[in-house]
C-alpha cells in the first residue's frame, strides 16, 4: 500500500537576493550570486524545489596574515601576500563569491588607510570577476572609516558590506543604500536579536532584498550547537510568515573552525587527535556542513580542501 | 500517539467505582492522560481498552538495544524533528566495519585500535559504539578476531541467513543487529532473528515496500527492527529520514517506526565519508557505520555527535575542579570560571594562548556563564570558597592570591570573609583581555 508522505506546506518564503552586478547591470562582475527564494525547509526536494543552491565564499585578507594557522599558509602559498593573486587562486579552488576581511593594520603596524582599503578592493575586483563581500576590521571607527570610500569607489557593483552589528550599523547601512550595496546584519546567536538588527536595518530604508542576515556560530565543539538550532529556528519563523527573519543566512564557519586548538595547534595535543592537516580540514567542512543543512545560504570557507568537500556535498544536496 | 483525557475516558468502564481513588472515570482519564496515575489503577477495565491504551503508550520510533558483555547501544525512542522542541535523546551508535575475508590477523588489528580509542572532550571520554562484521569469509571466525580485542556490540552484515547463522551462533548469548532482510530474503532472516534474539536492519530504496516487509516480519515475530533507507546521495538520504522521522513521530505510522541505520563508508572516499557521517548525525540515524577508522575523523564526529545530543536545556559542561594551563607551578596565579563549557573554553584558550602559566579553578555553576550564574545564586563567595577547598587549592600554589572574573568583582568583599588569608584581586570582564592582564598585572 502506498504511504502517504507528510508534506509541510509554509505561508513564508525566503527573500531573494541577488549579489553582484554584471556590466549590464552597472557594475563590472562576469557573474552574480543569488540566494533564497525557499519555501521548504533545506532540501526538502519533495515538497517544493530549492531556486537557489547555497553558495561557498572563500576568505581572504588584504595583505598576509598574521594570525592564521601554517596550514593555512601551507594550502595557498605565496598568493596570501597579494589580496589579487589570493583572488584568483580562490576562485580557481571553487570560490561562488570572495570575502575579502579589512586589517587593521599595515604590515608595518601602521593604520590601514581608506586608500590603502579601496585599493585592495579595486585590486580584488580587477582579478576576478565574482561577487565580493567586504568586511572592515571589526572595530567601528575603522570600519566606518574604510567602508564608506569603498562603497563610493565601487558603487553600483552591488557588493555586500559589513558587518553591521546592533552597535554599529548606521553608518555602514547609509553607505550601501547611497551606492547600491547590500548589507551584513550581524548578531550573536538569538532568534530575536537576529530580528531585531533586521528591523533596526530596514527602517532606515534599506531594502529587504539587500539584506544578508548573519546569526553567528560556534564551530565544532564549540557552540555549534546553540547556531545550529538558532538557524533552525530562523528558518522555521521565515517560512511560518515572520517577515525579519525571511533573510538568507550568511555564517562563518572557517573563521570559527580555524580559531580552535583543534584546527590551530599541530604539537603537544593528545594523540587522540590525529593527523593535524586532516583533522582541521574536517573541523571546518564538518562545521560547514551541518550548518548548510541547518539552513545556511552562504558559508565562508578558508581551506581549500574544504571548500572541495563542502561544494560536492552542497551539489549532491541538489541532486534531488 | 498519546490520546486525550476524553479519547481514554470512552475506553473505561465509565461507571465512576470511585475504587482508583478519583471521584469519577474523567477525573482519572484526565490523570492517566497526564501520565500521572497508572492504569492498573482501574480494576475493571477491559482487555481490549488496556490493549489499546498500551499502544498508544508505545513511543513512536521503537528503542532498539545492542548488547554484549554488559555493553549496551541504544537507538529509537525519539520524539521530536527539531533538537530545540525538546532534545534528541539516544545518540546514534557509531559502529566501525571489518571485513570477514580480511583475516583475523588484520581484524584484530584495526579492532583493537578502535576499541581502545578515547577522545576527552570537555572532561567526557568519548568513544566508538561496535563493531560491524562483513560476512565475505569465515564469519565465525571473524566474530572470534573481534571478541578477542572488543567486548562491544556487534552488527553482522550479510545476505544469506545460512552465512550470518554461524557468526550468530559465535556470539550466541548477545543481542546483535543482523543486516539486512529485504524482498528477496525476509523470512529466512525472520526466522535467524528471532532463533537468535537479535535486531534485524530491513532494506529497501522504497518506502512503501519497507513498511511491506516490517509488517510482514513483525508479523512473523520479530519486534526489534532498524531501517536501512539506502538512497544514492545526500539528498535522497535526507528526504528518506526525514519522512521517516515524520511518519512515525506526525502520522503515528508504525510500520517505519523504527530507528534508522545509515552507511557512510559507502562513499568510498574519506572525505565524503565523514560528511555523510555528519548528515546521519545530525539528521536522524540511530547507528552510523563507518569504514574509516582515523582519530582525525572519528573525533569531530563524536563532538558532533555530543553537540547535537546536547538538551538544549542543559548546556554543556565541564568537570569543576583545577585545570592546569601552561604547566603551572606553586607560585603561578589561580584564575576562577564558572563550569559552562563555552566560558571554560573561552577562558582557557585565552589563558593557553597567553602562553603564560596558570591554574584555573572551574567551580561548578550547574553549567551556567559567569553572570547568569551570578544572577541564579549559583556563583557567590560561598561556592567559590567551596571549591577552593574541596579542590585544596591551598596544597598547590604557595602564592595564596585568586583572581575573579571581572563581571562578579561585587563578590570580593565576601570572599575575603570567606577565605581568610586569601588574596582577592578583580580580573577583566572579557576572556581576550585576560592575556594583557595576566602580563601587565599580575606579573
Amino acid at each position: 500500500m502506498p504511504i502517504e508522505i507528510p508534506k509541510d506546506k509554509w505561508p513564508g518564503s525566503i527573500q531573494i537576493v541577488t549579489i553582484g552586478a554584471t556590466s549590464a547591470e552597472g557594475g563590472t562582475r562576469t557573474q552574480t550570486v543569488t540566494l533564497g527564494g525557499e519555501t521548504t525547509l533545506p532540501f526538502m526536494h519533495f515538497e517544493a524545489p530549492t531556486p537557489h543552491a547555497p553558495v561557498v565564499a572563500v576568505e581572504i585578507k588584504d595583505r598576509h596574515p598574521d594570525d592564521w594557522s601554517p596550514l593555512l599558509a601551507d594550502a595557498w602559498g605565496s598568493a596570501m601576500d597579494d589580496p589579487a593573486q589570493w583572488a584568483k587562486a580562490a576562485e580557481a579552488a571553487g570560490a561562488d563569491l570572495i570575502v575579502l576581511a579589512l586589517t587593521l593594520t599595515k604590515a608595518d603596524g601602521s593604520p590601514t588607510k581608506p586608500e590603502d582599503a579601496v585599493a585592495s578592493v579595486k585590486a580584488v575586483l580587477g582579478a576576478t570577476g565574482l561577487p565580493l563581500i567586504v568586511w572592515g576590521p571589526g572595530q567601528a571607527e575603522a570600519d566606518n572609516e574604510l567602508l564608506v570610500p569603498i562603497a563610493e569607489a565601487a558603487k553600483g557593483e552591488k557588493l555586500v558590506l559589513g558587518i553591521c552589528e546592533d552597535k554599529n550599523y548606521r553608518t555602514i547601512v547609509a553607505t550601501a543604500m547611497a551606492n547600491g550595496h547590500l548589507v551584513q546584519a550581524r548578531t550573536p546567536m538569538d532568534v530575536n536579536l537576529s530580528k531585531q538588527l533586521n528591523i533596526l536595518v530596514s527602517d532606515m530604508g534599506m531594502p529587504h532584498d539587500r539584506i544578508i542576515m548573519d546569526p553567528t556560530t560556534g564551530a565544532l565543539g564549540y557552540g555549534i550547537e546553540y547556531g545550529y538550532s538558532v538557524m533552525e529556528r530562523l528558518r522555521l519563523a521565515a517560512l511560518q510568515g515572520d517577515a525579519m527573519t525571511q533573510q538568507p543566512m550568511i555564517v562563518t564557519p572557517g573563521f570559527e573552525a580555524w580559531k580552535t586548538k583543534e584546527s590551530k595547534v599541530g604539537e603537544g595535543v593528545p594523540e587522540a587527535w590525529g593527523d593535524w592537516n586532516n583533522r582541521a580540514i574536517n573541523w571546518e567542512t564538518l562545521t560547514a556542513a551541518s550548518l548548510v543543512e541547518s539552513g545556511a545560504d552562504i558559508v565562508v570557507l578558508r581551506h581549500p580542501e574544504s571548500i572541495k568537500r563542502v561544494k560536492a556535498a552542497i551539489t549532491e544536496l541538489m541532486t534531488a | 500517539m498519546a490520546l486525550s483525557g476524553i479519547q481514554i475516558y470512552k475506553l473505561l468502564p465509565q461507571t465512576n467505582c470511585k475504587e482508583c481513588g478519583f471521584p469519577t472515570c474523567l477525573a482519572f482519564a484526565m490523570k492517566l492522560a497526564a501520565k500521572q496515575v497508572e492504569l492498573s489503577s482501574c480494576p475493571y477495565v477491559s482487555d481490549e481498552s488496556k490493549k489499546q491504551l498500551a499502544e498508544s503508550a508505545a513511543p513512536p520510533i521503537r528503542l532498539v538495544t545492542l548488547s554484549a558483555d554488559g555493553q549496551e547501544v541504544k537507538a529509537g525512542n525519539e520524539t521530536v524533528m527539531f533538537r530545540h522542541e525538546k532534545t534528541f535523546y539516544n545518540k546514534p551508535g557509531i559502529f566501525i566495519r571489518i571485513k570477514a575475508s580480511d583475516g583475523a590477523e588484520a581484524i584484530g588489528k584495526k579492532v583493537a585500535a578502535a576499541d581502545t580509542y578515547t577522545v576527552n572532550y570537555v572532561g567526557m571520554e568519548l568513544a566508538i559504539d561496535g563493531f560491524a562484521i562483513e560476512a565475505d569469509g569465515d564469519l565465525a571466525a571473524a566474530v572470534k578476531a573481534v571478541r578477542e580485542k572488543s567486548k562491544r556490540p556487534l552488527i553482522l552484515i550479510g545476505k544469506d541467513a545460512a552465512v550470518l547463522e554461524p557468526g550468530l551462533q559465535a556470539c550466541s548469548s548477545e543481542t546483535a543487529l543482523i543486516h539486512a532482510a529485504d524482498a528477496s530474503n525476509w523470512e529466512a532472516m525472520a526466522e535467524l532473528a528471532k532463533k537468535f534474539k537479535a535486531a534485524l536492519a530491513v532494506k529497501s530504496e522504497s518506502l512503501d515496500e519497507l513498511a511491506d516487509l516490517t509488517q510482514k516480519i513483525q508479523a512473523a515475530g520479530v519486534e526489534d527492527m532498524v531501517l536501512d533507507l539506502g538512497g544514492k546521495n545526500m539528498a535522497e538520504w535526507l528526504a528518506r529520514s526525514t519522512q521517516v522521522r515524520r511518519l512515525a513521530l506526525k502520522s503515528n505510522f508504525r510500520a517505519l517506526g523504527y530507528p534508522v541505520i545509515a552507511f557512510p563508508g559507502d562513499a568510498g572516499d574519506e572525505g565524503k565519508e565523514s560528511v555523510y557521517a555528519a548528515q546521519a548525525i545530525s539528521k536522524y540515524a540511530g547507528f552510523v557505520v563507518m569504514d574509516t577508522f582515523s582519530p582525525e575523523m572519528i573525533y569531530p564526529l563524536l563532538v558532533l555527535r555530543e553537540n547535537i545530543y546536547t538538551d538544549p536545556q542543559k548546556p554543556i559542561q565541564v568537570q569543576p575542579g583545577i585545570y592546569e594551563i601552561n604547566a603551572p607551578t606553586p607560585d603561578s596565579p589561580v584564575l576562577i570560571t564558572t563550569n559552562f563549557s563555552i566560558t571554560y573554553f573561552s577562558v582557557a584558550n585565552e589563558v593557553e594562548g597567553s602562553g603564560l602559566p596558570a591554574w584555573l579553578l572551574v567551580t561548578d555553576a550547574e553549567g551556567m556563564s559567569v553572570l547568569t550564574a551570578w544572577a541564579a545564586g549559583k556563583f557567590d563567595a560561598e561556592r567559590i570558597a567551596k571549591s577552593i577547598k574541596e579542590f585544596n587549592l591551598a596544597d598547590k600554589v604557595t602564592n595564596k592570591r585568586v583572581v575573579l572574573p571581572g563581571h562578579v568583582a561585587v563578590l570580593s568583599g565576601e570572599l575575603e570573609e570567606e577565605l581568610p588569608g586569601w588574596e582577592i584581586r578583580v580580573g577583566p570582564r572579557e576572556a581576550v583581555d585576560i592575556p594583557a592582564f595576566m602580563k601587565q598585572v599580575l606579573n
